[in-house]
């Protein structure tokens, strides 16, 4: 019958009925439960293979159709895909309802997605597209930085590193466009090699409960997605446009993408970021400036059965560090300490100076999924990223100007995913990783190596499954299994050595002795067991509970294994234990959330449990011919981290809401019962967001933020000898900075450009007092003030 | 249909862990830091006659765990003005890289200064100058006043602010070297 009338259709066209082939046929696409609108969705007509997609109220509309029986597909990210048949008689109006599957696992979209998989059991918390479009010439941790339970831990404010309920570097995986990012993730001065224009979605997950990326995330994962390429005959593309009074620069992000109705499909990204120094309210932060650029191009093909896609990114990027915190010696940091102002305050300038470090990151990608029957799915994808790291100090005579630090880090993973339906309500998935790495130290630096090079094979295996026990309650449950081999070729100073007493414990490894330094060959193996159990529980339409248990387990880094020797822009000398084991985390997590009618709530209360926990902390005061340093070794302990996120949403009026989020953490080291160090105070962010529609959807938001003083912290102050005064003074490195209070403001108006493009205006400022303040996870808050007011124009055009 | 996407994918992995691992099996190079001062002497030679004193202080392994091994040869006589130079070595290269050179060539980036303790009656002069007219320390004059015992701490700094008053502080710049000597005037 559809055949035959499809047949009618096209034998009769236009000219017989020409009236009849100008219908339309529009509606909504709602979510099922709460009927809120679903933008983005697809909607296709197979017997026309014509598609539409959402807008953001979840309007969708097809027009010059002719009368006859069509079969509609309804596409969404987050949703099971649904058919539907429409008899068009005349101008019709559908609204589609889907089963919005927020908290559904394993749940994948057929077509043009790269949307990540949902985790069952915990709650995932993800960055607004307003909040990705508002911080375009901010680095990934800024952005971050609005979530609850996320906070970063700074050296200046160019080197921002997300930290997750706590925890940071190592402990916390970055997972880019489906492959875990390998760029030195170690140090915790080393930025996330990321540019955010170039992502979709940014999700974060504040548990170890990603088995598919990884099972040592002791901290969490973010996973960064690309932006999902629709299959129709169609090109778009955006641009963002920033600038910032703030280091007088800005940032240029276009995105261009083509896709045809066969599924084919480009896309090329661009960004670059310019800014000079940035101040403080009372100086100039001399040496602070940032150069970046990225580039982001993928090419593929979209079928309903398969897809293949192939992507090279590059980002490059040159970051200044604050001048005034290279130092020599205590003594020199004693200066630096005790002074209001930074010791080195110059004029404002673009050029980037030493002390800075440069980063290349490239990555190279192929992957592919093909379906299987109904239910099942194989992915395969193989990455190659390189990460060349250069860090330049101040340096004398022939030397200067010469890297002091020149890691380059090559990484091949290749990994195949399988998942698949067994049941009505069975999800399964599984897959395996396997991973070659090779880090090269050039000597050519003439600085000891601060890594060693080394060569690393990692394998894991994975299996997660969920069970859609009855309407309310889910299960989940999954188990992972990791091996690392490290082969590495390490120098040591003999001194070190042997006061370590390794030439006892370890006489086999050595393979060479020099003059003061001697070769070893450590060959170390890990593996690791993780696991995660949860459920989630909808306890009523408007309130669902979220439980889960995860243990994790991380091998210890290189730089936790190696490091050996003088850290300068910490002043300190950092010391690794060649002999430690991996930390094991167990980790409690519940979230309660309620989506009552005006008010919106997520309560997070969490507990990790981990042992063999690395920490690095003061042992003594080294004597040296350059002065005295103090002494950091890394230790492994017991710890535990106790903590509550809150987010809640407040309807005050129609146009007016009042958004706010607190977290509060509790974390010690259980074997000496002291708190650790750099954890995130408790901080309160409060918006009051306006939006009138009628006014094409103008937004104002006034934002406030506190951050409570660090109350609990260990006391790593040390005494020192000044020359000048002949005197033994008290270097104080602990106490942290005073809590403090920052005002933003923001507003935003779009504007219609014709019918397919739209501009957004926003204005918005920060630290709008101008308000002096340090932030206790800033590393270079012993030296200068965080940065001060900031206007900010943002314009963004869709096209 | 699993086990054989298992090998498949273990096949996989294993061509690129072998296509991969065949560049280096040769031990790298060590690094000797070429910008490590090991070795400050400083050689006060009187201008009446008499002994030279030697203050000396060695770190050769560094920032490594030994601490420096300083020395101080002769005692300085009272009422007597001494000729002092300054001498700084790499010596963990073979032979010693002499750096004292590279402090001359970008003298206007350095200064060493020489702080008397309490106890120590001596007054210190610069006798050299950089391009701008500026001391630096290489070449300096020591004249020991009365006799006693005290401490001359000497302290080279990297980048100072010059001109400067002649305290570290209104110089700022970065230490490379700092030692404290224990010294007598007889």
């Amino acid at each position: 019958m559809r055949l035959r009338s499809f047949i009618f259709m096209c034998a009769l066209p236009c000219c017989a009925y020409a009236q009849d082939c100008d219908l339309s046929l529009s509606g909504k696409v709602m979510d099922l439960h709460d009927n809120a609108p679903l933008a983005d969705a697809t909607l296709y007509i197979a017997e026309l293979s014509k598609s539409a997609i959402t807008n953001e109220e979840g309007f969708y509309e097809f027009s010059e159709l002719c009368e006859g029986d069509y079969t509609i597909t309804v596409i969404h990210s987050e949703c099971n895909t649904i058919a539907r048949e429409v008899a068009l008689k005349s101008n019709t109006e559908r609204n589609f309802r889907l089963e919005h599957h927020l908290e559904e696992l394993n749940q994948v979209i057929v077509k043009g997605k790269s949307h990540h998989d949902k985790l069952t059991s915990v709650k995932e918390v993800q960055l607004s597209d307003e909040a990705l479009n508002r911080n375009s010439g901010k680095s990934l941790g800024d952005a971050l930085n609005e979530l609850s339970g996320v906070s970063s831990l700074n050296t200046g404010n160019t080197v921002v590193k997300p930290i997750i309920n706590g925890l940071h570097s190592s402990r916390v995986t970055l997972i880019n466009n489906g492959t875990r990012m390998e760029d030195q993730e170690w140090g915790a001065e080393h930025a996330p090699n990321i540019d955010i224009n170039a992502s979709g979605s940014v999700t974060v997950i504040k548990n170890a409960a990603a088995l598919q990326y990884s099972g040592d995330a002791i901290g969490g994962a973010i996973v960064l997605e690309p932006s999902r390429i629709v299959v129709k005959d169609t090109l778009y593309g955006k641009t963002t446009l920033t600038a910032a009074s703030n280091g007088r620069g800005g940032a240029v992000s276009s995105q261009l993408t083509k896709s045809f109705d066969n599924g084919l499909f480009g896309q090329l990204q661009g960004t670059v970021k310019r800014f000079g120094d940035f101040e403080a309210p009372d100086y100039v932060l001399s040496n602070t400036g940032l150069d970046e650029k990225s580039l982001f191009a993928r090419i593929g093909v979209n079928r309903f059965s398969y897809r293949l896609e192939a992507s090279y990114s590059l980002f490059k990027n040159t970051l200044g560090i604050l001048r005034a915190s290279h130092l020599g010696g205590a003594q020199d940091q004693f200066s630096a300490i005790n002074s209001d102002r930074p010791l080195i305050v110059r004029d404002f300038t673009y050029d980037i100076d030493v002390p800075r470090q440069e980063v290349t990151h490239q990555v190279f990608k192929v992957k592919g999924d093909k379906k299987f029957g109904n239910h099942s799915h194989l992915e395969f994808h193989y990455t190659y990223q390189q990460n060349d790291r250069f860090e330049f100090d101040i340096r004398r005579g022939d030397d200067a100007g010469k890297a002091s630090v020149d890691l380059s880090l090559k990484t091949h993973t290749a990994a195949f995913d399988f998942r698949t339906e067994l049941s009505e309500t069975i999800n399964f998935k599984s897959g395996i990783v396997g991973t070659y790495q090779d880090n090269f130290a050039n000597p050519e630096t003439g600085v000891r190596r601060l890594i060693p090079d080394f060569e690393k094979y990692h394998f894991g295996v994975y299996s997660i499954a969920d069970f859609q026990v009855n309407d309310a309650l889910l299960l989940e449950a999954g188990l992972r299994l990791d091996h690392t081999h490290l082969d590495a070729l390490k120098f040591y100073r003999t001194s070190f050595w042997e006061s370590r007493g390794y030439d006892v414990l370890f006489p086999d490894l050595v393979v060479e002795e020099f003059n003061n330094q001697i070769l070893t060959n450590p060959k170390l193996d890990f593996t690791n067991l993780s696991a995660t159990l949860g459920t989630t529980y909808t306890i009523s339409d408007a309130l669902t509970g979220y439980v889960n248990y995860a243990l994790a387990s991380r091998a210890p880094n290189p730089s936790e294994l190696f490091s050996e020797g003088l850290h300068h822009s910490a002043s300190r000398i950092e010391l690794g234990d060649l002999r430690f084991d991996s930390e094991t985390s167990h980790k409690f997590s519940l979230t309660l959330e309620g989506n009552l009618k005006g008010f919106q709530f997520t309560v997070n209360p969490y507990a990790n449990s981990i042992s063999d926990f690395v920490v690095i902390e003061p042992t003594g005061i080294q004597q040296t011919i350059r002065g005295n340093f103090q002494v950091w070794e890394y230790r492994q302990t017991d710890a535990y981290f106790l903590g509550v996120d809150l987010d809640a949403t407040v309807a005050l009026t129609d146009h007016l809401d009042w958004q706010s989020q607190f977290s509060f953490l509790k974390a010690y080291d259980s074997k000496r019962d002291m708190p650790l160090i750099n954890i995130p105070p408790a901080n309160i962010a409060n918006r009051l967001v306006y939006t009138n529609p009628s006014l094409n959807g103008l937004q104002l938001a006034l934002g406030s933020t506190y951050v409570f003083r660090q109350n609990e912290f260990p006391n790593n102050n040390f005494e020192v000898f000044i020359p000048e005064t002949q005197t033994t003074e008290l270097l104080d490195i602990s106490t942290p900075p005073d809590g403090y209070h920052l005002l933003d403001f923001s507003a935003e108006y779009p504007f219609s450009l014709g019918s397919n493009s739209k501009m957004v205006v926003g204005l918005s400022a920060e630290n709008l007092l101008n308000t002096s303040y340090r932030n206790y996870l800033n590393r270079f808050r012993f030296y200068a003030d965080d940065l001060g007011r900031n206007f900010l124009l943002n314009i963004r055009i869709n096209y | 249909m699993r086990t054989y996407k298992f090998l498949f994918a273990l096949l996989l992995t294993g061509v690129f862990f072998t296509s991969c691992n065949n560049d280096d099996d040769s031990t790298p190079p060590p690094v000797n830091e070429e910008e490590v001062i090991t070795t400050m002497t400083a050689t006060f030679v009187p201008t009446t006659g008499g002994d030279t004193v030697t203050l000396q202080t060695q770190d050769l392994d560094g920032d490594g765990p030994n601490a420096p091994v300083v020395t101080v040869t002769n005692n300085f006589v009272a009422g007597t003005t001494y000729n002092g130079t300054i001498e700084f070595l790499n010596e963990t290269e073979s032979p010693a890289e002499d750096i004292t050179e590279e402090i001359e060539e970008e003298d206007e980036e350095h200064q060493i200064f020489y702080i008397p303790g309490a106890g120590l009656d001596a007054t210190i002069a610069y006798t050299d100058a950089d391009a701008d007219g500026n001391p630096v320390g290489l070449q300096f004059t020591l004249t020991a006043n009365t006799a006693g015992a005290g401490t001359l701490t000497i302290v080279l700094r990297h980048e100072p602010s010059k001109p400067n008053d002649g305290t570290l502080s209104d110089a700022g710049g970065e230490t490379d070297i700092a030692a404290t000597f224990t010294v007598t005037v007889q």
